[in-house]
């Protein structure tokens, strides 16, 4: 028995071999602290900073007095306007545009080149996006800057990546399937609809919610193409849900948060910590959703 | 009831490669036509041709005439209708991520069919027919997928039989399912024979042996040589590749 | 036949007929309208620009002075050196942070952390992923701008510093990930190699794995940098604005987004100072296109490499 154990026993290098391998893990596992840790310390300052500002009155009230007090009710009702707005553009289409690119385009160069320039394009700068909704939308189509201006430009924004998690959703239902229903006399577009897109839909939700909350956050897109420092708006009653018109300019809680905190003299911090808070709230309640959708996916697999 | 296919001079290319080489045979009716050859002979191309799924090909030509009943498979007016006459079974098998009883009522549903009393009792029908009734009456609202091979097989051969087919091809069906399966389905061929034809792609050449009534040697994208089972199963067929082919001497 | 498949099915077939070949119409358009969107863009932000392109814009000078005056009435100067150097002076530092922590956190949680642990990770990273860049810029304006003067004594604490550290934390998270689907793209059976041969997990990590998921890695690091240059807000509000070569990274700079962000709002449509902004526009896109096609390409190089 001893012999046995002498001979695993650890000499030097293996011993050595273990130390090293102990220090790599707490290096690793520091340096991944390190990285997480102070962002949610940051986060837990910036609510606490917020507090004394936080309340359901900050959220239904509008801002007062050049911004030094009062709520973010227009820029919140802004910011909801136009996001909905911009997905109920591109989420049809480009879930459309998705299954044609998937399901019906042929094989060849163009669907290739067309295929590259969707993923592409989801890299683009936020700013080339204000860009083109400035040169498109605000003058070429005229629409001033207004609501109808940046949905459009936050819908092209988002186009791409909902079309790009469309495909990839498409294609994880396996092509037996298509070729079972086909061999049975069904129609493409039958076996999309009975088939593939019910089998696809949790993958594509997942990737439309995610645009949502990106579409929410972002603040150059909607920079020069809608978003104004101030829009009186009202306080009250059902008006109040849509106080904008497509052809008005509005506030957006993004911008918002950029204007109170580098652009506002006098307001209370708690005022732009308040902002931030719920702009965080908001996307990451959004996200929350997309990732409890995923893991629903993954535990109702039919296959 | 049942249909007479007939290939003639088809030529079938994909891209650069040839998958059927001036192909010409005739299906007769009411009887079980088998076809064998080694790989890549073109087995597979030629039963996608009678049902026109090789249309979902991208770059296929073809060239010469497949008919049913006559009638010129690629210039019917409606394809699905074409391929509600034809059942098809694949290699492997295939459960729709729907429950038993919609898989077999698929076909029906997507040609229009609504009541419900019809459609329990073409599933009911289609399930005893496919052998697989008895173990799933009690479960018709388990999910397709997650029988096991050998049942989804049967589901495919139910599935393929709900619209009636004049026509049932089956590809190299026994494959990826176990002999005691394998053997019901043998059976309910042969039961089936009276109603439709069928035709038997397969590679093991002895399940063709026992099933068929004519049978079709491919090579290479060629036909070699068709004629009745005891024939190319004997001592003398037509071609010394046949013999060499069927005891096994090559393939 | 079908049972009760008769001839008066034939108007009900020609209706679904009709139908759906509306449907397949619709989806068509579809289709082809958002591949005009995709190509539109780039085409318009060079159209835009194009004319100063090959116009007025003196391109020597737009590279190599640091002179930007869009606005002077005496003689507009063009020049885009100083911007450049903000955008890479910002970029540099952030990844220099940015990629070697990314990369050691991606390899912690690839290979040493515990199955629930990484899935909680996984979580967190992809939220702090999902954080608006108004909020990091928030962060570095509110919250790093007093540290970074209490912590080194500068005048202003919105700097390159400031910047190159919040632009840091926003690329971790897409290194993070990108990192680990490198790692975990390399094929378990390098690993049950290594463990047989009697490595550490350090060792099978150094030796086998990152030597192996080495395009990946560069693609994360790629990936990284491309979020970077492109990002507008952040850098707006953390890195000031004062458009000179800077001599330390206590410097406030202005990025390329920057300007645009900055100065869009008060140019007049198709004038020079107008297109000139979309010039810079065009070259970020160029910028982006090239990181996102090398790091796209490099990905698809590994997939074949190691056969999957």
């Amino acid at each position: 028995m001893s012999a046995e154990a002498g001979r695993f026993a650890p000499g030097p290098i293996e011993r050595r071999k273990r130390l090293v391998e102990r220090a790599a893990y707490v290096c690793l596992l520091l340096t991944t602290a390190a990285l997480i840790l102070p962002l949610l310390g940051i986060l837990a300052y910036v609510v606490v900073k917020a507090w004394p500002v936080l309340s359901w009155s900050f959220l239904v009230e509008n801002p007062k007095n050049y911004m030094t007090a009062g709520g973010i009710w227009a820029p919140l009702v802004g910011t909801l306007d136009v996001v909905v707005l911009s997905l109920a553009i591109a989420a049809p289409i480009g879930v459309l545009a998705g299954v044609y690119l998937s399901e019906y385009a042929r094989e060849n160069w163009l669907t290739r080149l067309v295929n590259l320039a969707v993923v592409n394009l989801a890299g683009v700068p936020s700013i080339v996006h204000a860009l083109f909704g400035v040169g498109v939308f605000v003058l070429m189509a005229g629409f001033g800057r207004s609501i109808a201006a940046a949905s459009c430009t936050l819908a092209i924004m988002t186009l791409p990546v909902i079309i790009t998690s469309t495909t990839e959703a498409l294609a994880a239902v396996p092509f037996a399937f298509r070729e079972a229903c086909w061999n049975l006399g069904a129609s493409r577009w039958q076996t999309i609809r009975t088939i593939v897109l019910p089998n696809a839909i949790s993958g594509i939700l997942t990737g439309v919610i995610l645009q949502v909350s990106r579409a929410a956050g972002e603040t150059a897109p909607i920079l020069f193409t809608g978003a104004l420092f101030y829009v009186a708006v009202t306080d009250s009653g059902v008006a109040s849900f849509f106080p904008y018109g497509l052809r008005d300019p509005f506030m957006a809680l993004s911008y918002h948060l950029f204007t109170i905190s580098t652009q506002v003299t006098g307001a209370s911090d708690a005022l732009a910590y308040g902002t931030a808070v719920v702009l965080i709230a908001l996307v990451l309640t959004v996200n929350l959703v997309s990732i409890v959708f995923r893991v629903r996916l993954r535990s109702r697999r039919k296959w | 009831m049942a249909a007479h296919v007939v290939f003639r001079n088809v030529t079938v290319k994909y891209g650069a490669t040839t998958a059927l080489d001036d192909i010409s045979l005739e299906v007769p009716t009411h009887q079980i036509f088998g076809i064998i050859g080694p790989a890549n002979s073109g087995k597979t191309t030629l039963l996608k041709c009678i049902n026109r799924t090789i249309d979902f090909i991208p770059n296929v030509r073809i060239t010469g005439e497949v008919t049913l009943d006559g009638e010129d498979v690629f210039r019917v007016k409606n394809v699905c209708d074409l391929r509600r006459r034809i059942g098809m079974v694949f290699p492997l098998p295939v459960g729709l991520p729907l429950s038993v009883y919609d898989n077999v009522a698929y076909a029906p549903r997507m040609a229009g069919m609504r009541d419900r009393a019809q459609l329990d009792e073409l599933v009911e029908r289609c399930l005893r027919q496919a052998a697989l009734w008895d173990e799933v009456k009690d479960r018709l609202r388990l999910l397709g997928t997650k029988l096991s091979g050998g049942q989804q097989q049967r589901l495919t051969l139910a599935r393929a039989l709900s619209h009636r087919p004049e026509i049932l091809c089956l590809n190299r069906f026994s494959i990826a399912v176990d002999p005691v399966t394998t053997s019901k389905i043998e059976d309910v061929l042969l039961e089936l024979k009276r109603e439709m034809t069928i035709v038997v792609v397969s590679n093991l050449v002895q399940q063709v042996h026992r099933l068929a009534d004519r049978v079709a040697f491919l090579n290479s994208s060629r036909l070699i040589e068709v004629g009745p089972t005891d024939v190319l199963f004997s001592e003398h067929p037509a071609h010394q590749l046949t013999f060499d082919y069927v005891r096994g001497h090559f393939g | 036949m079908v049972p009760s498949m008769g001839r008066r099915k034939d108007l009900r077939y020609r209706f679904s007929a009709f139908g759906e070949s509306a449907v397949e119409w619709a989806i068509r358009l579809c289709g082809w309208s958002a591949i005009l969107f995709v190509f539109a863009i780039f085409f318009f932000v060079f159209r835009e620009g194009a004319p100063v392109l090959f116009g007025e814009l003196d391109l020597t000078e737009f590279i190599t002075s640091v002179n930007w005056r869009p606005d002077s009435t005496i003689r507009p100067q063009f020049g885009i050196l100083a911007l450049l150097a903000g955008t890479a002076s910002v970029t540099a530092l952030a990844m220099a942070v940015s990629v070697p922590a990314g990369f050691a956190s991606a390899i912690f949680i690839s290979e040493f952390c515990g199955p629930k642990a990484r899935e909680a990770l996984k979580i967190i990273i992809e939220l702090l992923a999902a954080i608006p860049s108004v909020v990091w810029g928030f962060i570095g304006y509110m919250v790093l701008n007093p540290v970074i003067i209490w912590a080194t004594g500068a005048p202003i604490g919105i700097n390159i510093l400031n910047g190159g550290i919040i632009l840091a934390l926003m690329s971790v998270p897409i290194i993070m990930s990108v990192g680990e689907d490198a790692l975990k793209a390399v094929p378990d059976s390098y690993r049950e190699a290594g463990l047989a041969l009697g490595a550490s997990r350090w060792q099978l990590t150094t030796r086998v794995l990152l030597p192996a998921a080495r395009n990946g890695l560069l693609a994360a690091a790629l990936l990284g940098v491309g979020r970077a240059v492109g990002e507008t807000m952040a850098v707006l509000m953390a890195t000031g604005h004062s458009v000179r070569i800077p001599h330390s990274v206590l410097d406030p700079v202005r990025t390329l987004t920057a300007t645009i962000a900055a100065e869009l709002g008060e140019t007049v449509q198709g004038g020079t100072h107008y297109r000139v902004l979309f010039v810079i526009g065009s070259l970020l896109m160029i910028i982006s296109l090239i990181t996102n096609l090398t790091a796209d390409l490099i990905v698809r190089g590994v997939k074949g490499r190691h056969g999957t």
